[in-house]
């Protein structure tokens, strides 16, 4: 991938609310077209952080920029930003052409290409013919199509998504992540998704900066955050992750060798090796998807090991198993695609799994 | 069933001794003795010619409007700022500014008329209808400041940051999207401090100098037993003419609720 010119630039921000510290030195850069995701739980400063850039909260220190520009003085009329607010701040009392048009009341442009622009806007969202409707009379899908179109139809550089898609039901959520992707690649602006939900930013995100207590952990794209999250806490938070406590035994020429508690030795690349040191013993780290179940008459092309199922989890097209490897004491949670013709393993089940010392990551 | 029967005596004299001096009122306007007492001897209209000819009736009457009207216009005016302020700002000392600004909603109205009387005097400011208007806008106030702060609580405040997010400045967001949202409050909190101010007495009577109002007038009346047919005669259109502005003040209640597409909870009125 090319490298895209940047778009927005927090250098060293902080925000205090009283003595809440809400942002504690956010430096990031967030490039021209990519769809930037900001993650974290709740209270963690990812929608303080996006309303920052909305100009709606100011900082206590440091800089932010918007296409080179300092936005220290500049309110959020004049940034060229749009927002798609939580609630989608629907005016209630307009119609929806209303609405979309909203943002043009100052354009100079004639009444005739205005109304040509609104009815583009709501075709592009998929609301063609909806113009003369009510705001209120609205479905929760199409309020939110109404928010992006009214937002994008002032053609912002930036594009800032507040959890647009909580309100939405599962499958409308599933929807409208694939309609969000195919528009941001079509009218090409930067979008800023603030999501809690670790899926979402995966599925949507070019990169994506996961968040806690107000600092950035871990700024990267979704493949390097799940194959190699930072630190145990970002493991955690992203999909499921397995720890087993590991011994360094040494370290040379680019290579670890851990003893690892059910694996046994391993020796492991460096990049592997993950997470300032904490103190507290190092752990190896791994996804439910590393250990494969091995049926009568096939062979493990890496490594194999002797583990007890204890738990079986029935979903359809996949089965989850906890499973006890030989030598430890705590279940670890592995995955299995259901393919006809294979049983799904009962508990207490002794069985053989597979697993690859390359798809292990040790915390320090 | 038989349980609720003691409750449901009780309910529908409570409904009785409410609305059955308003029912007497048009009874007698339209009964022909001079004398409010039953038997009623006959029916007439001529209360009402008689009321119609009353030459001072009108002035107090136009007296009233002018009062009514301009504390409705400026109580609901200072409710909006206040309202405004308590819910979208926050300043120090705010509790203790509201409070006060509240507190004549229970405080005695007969020491608001004598304290400003007082004041009035020592001044030296001539009593009239103006200084009623002063009177009435202190008391209404609070009823103002009470519907209008619901009115802008239940606005999201994410309307407001997407009218600055879409461009427009402060004023025009207050013009475009606040104000169109809170005016099914604006008007119900009209017609409470018109309705108010046109009931009040002990304000318009202290205060009003030698300009009657309506309240004051139709006291005055009651000395003389013959004017008292055409006063209830006047009470009967005020009936009608309040039961007219309550469901005006309704219907753009339900419509301010239907067209923001809220759930209708009962509401002030």
């Amino acid at each position: 991938m090319t490298t895209k010119p940047t778009m927005i630039e927090f250098r060293d921000v902080h925000k205090y609310y009283g003595d809440y510290h809400a942002l504690r030195g956010i430096t990031a850069t967030i490039r021209a077209g990519e769809f930037f995701s900001l993650l974290g739980p709740s209270g963690c400063g990812k929608t303080t952080l996006l309303r920052t850039i909305a100009g709606f909260e100011g900082i206590s220190s440091g800089v932010v920029l918007i296409d080179g520009k300092d936005m220290a003085n500049v309110p959020a009329n004049v940034r060229p930003t749009n927002m798609v607010f939580q609630s989608y701040a629907i005016f209630p009392h307009l119609t929806v052409e209303q609405n979309v048009g909203f943002g043009l009341r100052k354009d100079p442009r004639s009444t005739a290409e205005k109304s040509q622009a609104v009815t583009e806007s709501l075709e592009m969202v998929g609301l063609k013919g909806f113009g003369a409707r009510a705001a209120h009379a609205l479905s929760g899908g199409q309020r939110q199509r109404v928010a992006l179109a009214r937002a994008l139809i002032l053609k912002p550089k930036v594009l800032l998504l507040d959890e647009p898609l909580s309100a939405l039901d599962k499958k409308m959520r599933e929807q409208m992540q694939v309609e969000l992707i195919r528009l941001q690649r079509q009218v090409g602006i930067t979008f800023i998704l603030v999501t809690h939900d670790q899926e979402e930013a995966l599925v949507m995100s070019d990169r994506i900066a996961v968040m806690f207590e107000g600092e950035i952990a871990q700024l990267a794209d979704p493949e390097t955050l799940y194959r190699r999250p930072a630190s145990r806490k970002v493991a955690d938070f992203i999909g499921t992750m397995n720890f087993l406590p590991a011994q360094i035994l040494s370290e040379a020429a680019g290579k670890v060798e851990v003893d690892a508690k059910g694996f046994g030795r391993v020796t492991l690349d460096a990049d592997q090796a993950l997470g300032a040191p904490t103190g507290s013993g190092a752990s190896i780290g791994f996804r439910p998807e590393t250990l494969t179940l091995l049926f009568e008459g096939q062979t493990a092309t890496d490594r194999e090991t002797m583990a007890t199922v204890e738990e079986v989890v029935y979903y359809g097209d996949m089965t989850y198993y906890d499973v006890k490897l030989d030598g430890t004491e705590t279940p670890m949670r592995m995955s299995m695609r259901n393919v006809f013709g294979r049983p799904v393993l009962d508990i207490k089940t002794r069985t053989r799994v597979a697993w690859s010392p390359g798809a292990l990551v040790l915390f320090r | 069933m038989k349980q609720g029967a003691g409750l449901r005596i009780y309910a529908i004299a409570y409904l009785v001794f409410l609305y059955a001096p308003i029912i007497l009122l048009p009874m007698f306007a339209f009964n022909e003795s001079k004398v409010i007492a039953f038997p009623l001897t006959g029916f007439t209209t001529s209360w009402f010619g008689v009321m119609w000819e009353d030459a001072q009736l009108f002035k107090s009457l136009q007296n009233s409007m002018i009062v009514s009207g301009s504390t409705a216009i400026l109580a609901t005016t200072f409710g909006i700022f206040a309202a405004r302020a308590s819910t979208r700002y926050r300043f120090p000392g705010k509790g203790s500014i509201i409070g006060l600004i509240m507190l004549p909603l229970v405080l005695p109205e007969m020491i608001v008329a004598m304290s400003l009387l007082v004041v009035l005097l020592t001044v030296g400011i001539p009593l009239s209808i103006f200084t009623v208007i002063l009177g009435h806008v202190l008391i209404c106030t609070p009823f103002a400041v009470a519907i209008l702060s619901s009115a802008f609580q239940s606005l999201d405040k994410s309307l407001e940051e997407a009218a600055y997010d879409l461009g427009e400045g402060p004023v025009s967001t207050f013009r475009l999207i606040i104000l169109p949202l809170v005016m099914p409050g604006v008007m119900s909190s009209f017609l409470i401090c018109f309705t108010i101010s046109l009931d009040e007495f002990i304000i318009a009577y202290f205060l009003g100098g030698t300009d009657t109002l309506l309240s004051a007038y139709i006291y005055g009346q009651f000395r003389f037993p013959a004017r008292v047919p055409a006063m209830l005669a006047l009470g009967s259109i005020l009936v009608l003419l309040s039961i007219t502005l309550l469901a005006i003040a309704e219907y753009f209640r339900r419509r301010g609720v239907a067209k923001t597409g809220g759930k209708n909870t009962g509401g002030f009125l």
